[in-house]
């Protein structure tokens, strides 16, 4: 929570960066209570390793500086607080009066690699192919979009 | 033994806070990591529910929530590193236009 409420309150994006890597280790932890070992290691992996080292990377290469106070942040603070403050109550609200006292047993459900595994290539076949094929796209859009126009023009001629 | 709703109330703060990042932050790059935030918000309930119903199913789900965000990350810091280059700015505020 106190990583979260950082990354807002910080202006230095890399700042941010490194709160938001603070919550991803959290979670994991929290993960870890669920038992759900595979999805913690996972979540260290991929977000607290790949994506954040790929967020820090950019902000690193563009320079990134102190951001400034504009017209249209003043405004989105006016409106969003409040709004997401209502927001907020009223789920929390929803949850607390929905939900009884059936509670997590800590370390309830061993998720074994085995049966993510056999959940993941039997019955989820089809989406984890589709992911793929996703990541795929993405690659080679991301190639796409960040090569330096000049020197695919270049290529071109 | 933690009650499901707290584990739902630290996911659905995660996510409000995500949605506020997202509405107060005027840099692009801390835009991108609220939008990370919410979504491991989400993630969190998904393993909360898993745990709390005894299905795996629920754990796939943050496998392919992470695929996507992952995805999602490279191609947005690519469209990020291109508006940098044409605009040098990475202010919202100052990227108003389609075309240059």
């Amino acid at each position: 929570m106190g990583g979260a409420v950082n990354l807002l309150a910080q202006r230095h994006p890399i700042n941010s960066a490194l709160s938001l890597i603070a919550v991803m280790a959290a979670l994991a932890g929290e993960y870890l209570l669920l038992g759900a070992e595979f999805v913690a290691a996972v979540q260290v992996i991929v977000y607290a390793g790949a994506v954040m080292v790929l967020f820090v990377f950019v902000i690193m290469l563009l320079n990134a500086g102190e951001e400034e106070e504009t017209k249209g942040s003043r405004v989105a603070l006016l409106l969003g607080v409040p709004g997401v403050l209502i927001g907020s109550v009223l789920v929390a609200w929803v949850v607390l009066r929905s939900s009884g006292t059936e509670t997590v047993p800590i370390g309830a459900l061993p998720g074994p690699p085995t049966e993510i595994a056999q959940l993941l290539f039997h019955d989820f076949l089809l989406p984890f192919e589709v992911t793929s094929v996703l990541i795929l796209i993405a690659i080679m859009g991301a190639v796409v979009l960040a090569t330096k126009p000049d020197a695919a023009e270049r290529k071109a001629n | 033994m933690v009650p499901l709703s707290y584990y739902l109330l630290l996911s659905g703060f995660l996510f409000a806070c995500g949605v506020l990042g997202f509405l107060i932050k005027r840099n692009i790059i801390t835009i991108f990591m609220s939008i990370e935030l919410m979504l491991n918000g989400v993630n969190l309930s998904f393993v909360a529910f898993a745990a709390h119903w005894h299905v795996l199913a629920g754990q796939i789900f943050v496998f392919f929530v992470m695929v996507v965000a992952a995805a999602e990350a490279a191609v947005g810091l690519a469209i990020i590193i291109a508006v940098y280059r044409t605009r040098e700015t990475l202010n919202v505020d100052q990227v108003n236009l389609l075309k240059l």
